[in-house]
């Protein structure tokens, strides 16, 4: 039944499968070119990008657990090799700023980040199974239009849109960072991509012949069979809206996002520098551990992405 | 519509529930793309359209819409050294930081690309600096290329340098080096993951015949990955130009910004055009909506020219060598699979950016 809805399924290509693999968390086999174990010179080489990866926040932290007379008695070197308790009267100091409330903060970007992650996902996942499994006229054209928006830089828009959320009297609040956040072009692309392969026209056939309406289809066969994608996209969207400067830094004043808290630091502890770069590592501190949590994910995403390119 | 046809054609009259199923079938995919188009018109779309009024007018943050004054804001903006100096600035910067940052990730993708052992852990470690906030990133890079950090004394006592200053905030050019690097250490491990994932689709059966042929390691690498890999290449320096050329972040934040820095240096060494566009707009003296806005079509401009520039000019480069026998892509080519390559590839690219950028 319903034959004319269902789109012919062409070109399941390995690239496709490869990504879908890679986005569930199980990345393409590694075949080495000749098999054999490289040796210790490869591990040297990895080592040694692994220590200055981790070097800018290793060394915030050293800084933080010194006082200014030693970091500016260490010059040319690190004030020191290992943390100390400075480190954490320092965070503490952090808390207790007047200036700021680090709280503050930190509870406003995650409502932005959670509300901007779950929101993308859900319209992008929406959208994606309609442009990839339903038919209906206009659809080609539509989905060229999301494409086409893609290649538009994104900071023409940056004055206007600020002079929308003057009009709303949003300036000054997350509803400025969460709304025009709502949905991104780029989810679209990507969850269409991947439910054109990941859902099998068979299975919403089936719901179909079951008498489960469009959206109970969407909800209980399209959204399980896009969750790693979905994963995928959450995490990056998390990522892309916890780190973001710019746009905060236009349409916030005393509220703060946790990026906005690190030129406050420097106007706060201006004569501490190790204050400052306490702060700075606890700032930095939370997508750290979001990288431990999610690492194999975020990897998966990375390398899924590029095989699309 | 087609669904119609394809329904069997009974003369019994049709129920509510049926016609409820059929209303269903037509009207929810257009339903379920709604919220995205319409959200999207409104601060997407909109605002794209808005910047032309907005660059038209004299048009302050606090007194808000002026006299229309045509194109006085675009020629005021051109006639800015300052507007030109940021644009140099910000091509200086991105060359400095992505010539580096493609070697390097070429390089390491090629090393992540054997049998390692801890595979897992590898790439993960690559990852940490793009999950560190810029603006963290910038900060402590700050404090590292600064008079009391760990690289001035010693280029001091090499005798490299006699100012007792830091140099890296007073030469301009030793300033984009240092923001540059800022770039290098955010997206090389990142992009070494996406050549990672484009060189493991490479067919192991090439690098036999070439080692039957006597290719050695490096002869390998550019006769056989590099060719291989052509599109995700294209892909990495199309992300690179979009997001190197965006850079504020850094250079904000790079002599610690706070209340009255941020300008970019005190001679506007390191001002970006992004810097420049927001002090502009939002700086402490200026309140010009109307020329930021036009800054910001003339640079959106720029943007998508050397993209397109760099673009073709990658295409053309890399298919000299890779013309005459293509290796078979495997698993490689899903850019000419489905939808039509070239704007997916673009897009993918600025959405990519997007997304880290201004956070919309």
């Amino acid at each position: 039944m319903n034959t004319a809805l269902i789109e012919n399924t062409a070109g399941r290509g390995a690239a496709r499968y490869a990504a879908r693999r890679a986005a569930r968390g199980r990345p393409i086999a590694s075949h080495a070119p000749s098999g054999r174990r490289p040796g210790l010179v490869t591990y040297g080489i990895l080592a040694l990008v692994f220590l200055l990866s981790v070097f800018p926040l290793y060394a915030a932290a050293m800084y933080g657990s010194s006082t200014t007379t030693e970091i500016t008695r260490a010059v040319g070197n690190l004030p020191r090799w290992l943390p100390t308790v400075r480190l954490w009267e320092n965070f503490g100091q952090v808390f207790a700023s007047e200036q700021f409330s680090i709280w503050l903060a930190f509870g406003n970007s995650l409502l932005v980040a959670v509300a901007v992650s779950a929101s993308v996902v859900f319209f992008s996942t929406l959208a994606g199974f309609s442009f990839a499994k339903l038919r209906f006229p206009g659809r080609q054209a539509l989905y060229v239009a999301v494409l086409v928006t893609l290649i538009i830089p994104a900071q023409v828009g940056t004055i206007p849109l600020f002079v929308m959320m003057n009009d709303f009297g949003w300036i000054d609040s997350v509803l400025a960072l969460i709304v025009p956040g709502l949905v991104g072009a780029f989810g679209v692309f990507w969850m269409t991509q991947y439910l054109q392969e990941a859902l099998p026209y068979e299975l919403i056939e089936a719901a179909r012949v079951d008498g489960a309406s469009m959206f109970r289809t969407f909800w209980s066969i399209a959204m399980p069979a896009a969750r790693p994608a979905a994963a995928t996209l959450a995490l990056f969207t998390f990522i892309g809206s916890w780190n973001s400067f710019f746009w905060p830094s236009v349409v916030m004043r005393s509220q703060l996002t946790m990026p906005l808290v690190v030129p406050q630091l420097r106007g706060a502890f201006t004569s501490d520098t190790g204050l400052v770069m306490a702060g700075v590592f606890l700032v930095a501190l939370p997508l750290l551990l979001v990288l431990v949590l999610a690492g194999r994910h975020l990897v998966a995403g990375v390398m899924a992405g590029a095989v699309k390119g | 519509m087609a669904l119609t046809s394809a329904l069997p054609r009974t003369p019994r009259r049709i129920g509510w529930g049926q016609r409820l199923s059929r209303w269903d079938v037509k009207v929810s995919p257009y339903l379920y793309i709604s919220p995205f188009f319409l959200l999207f018109a409104v601060f997407g779309i909109f605002p794209l359209l808005f910047n032309v009024v907005v660059a038209l007018h004299d048009w302050h943050r606090r007194a808000g819409m002026g006299d229309f004054v045509g194109l006085d804001n675009f020629a005021w903006v051109l006639q800015q050294p300052l507007f030109w100096r940021s644009l140099e600035n910000t091509i200086s910067i991105f060359l400095l930081g992505g010539v580096p940052q493609l070697v390097l990730a070429l390089i390491i993708a090629a090393i992540l690309d054997q049998n390692l052992r801890a595979r897992t852990f590898w790439r993960m470690s690559v990852l940490i600096p793009f999950v560190v906030m810029p603006v963290a990133t910038s900060m402590i890079f700050g404090q590292v290329f600064g008079q009391f950090g760990i690289l001035v004394p010693n280029l001091h006592a090499l005798g490299l340098f006699t100012d007792s200053s830091s140099p890296f905030f007073q030469d301009r050019f030793l300033s984009h080096v240092a923001i540059g690097s800022m770039v290098v250490f955010r997206w090389t491990g990142y992009n070494a993951l996406i050549l990672l994932a484009a060189m493991q689709a490479v067919p192991r059966e090439l690098y036999e015949a070439a080692t039957v042929d006597g290719a050695g390691r490096a002869r390998q690498f550019f006769s056989v990955t590099i060719p291989s890999i052509r599109p995700t290449l294209i892909f990495v320096i199309l992300t690179m130009t979009i997001g190197g050329l965006e850079i504020f972040d850094e250079a904000r934040l790079f002599d610690g910004g706070g209340t009255g820095g941020g300008q970019g240096g005190t001679d506007n060494q390191w001002t970006t055009v992004m810097l420049y566009l927001f002090n502009l707009g939002f700086g402490q003296w200026q309140d010009r909506l109307g020329q930021a806005a036009a800054v910001g079509w003339i640079f959106a401009f720029i943007i998508l020219v050397i993209s397109l520039l760099n673009f073709s000019l990658t295409r053309r480069i890399s298919s000299t060598d890779a013309a005459p026998r293509r290796p078979r892509r495997r698993s490689r080519s899903a850019s000419t699979a489905g939808q039509p390559g070239t704007p997916s590839v673009i897009a993918h690219e600025v959405a990519d950016d997007a997304m880290e950028g201004a956070g919309r």
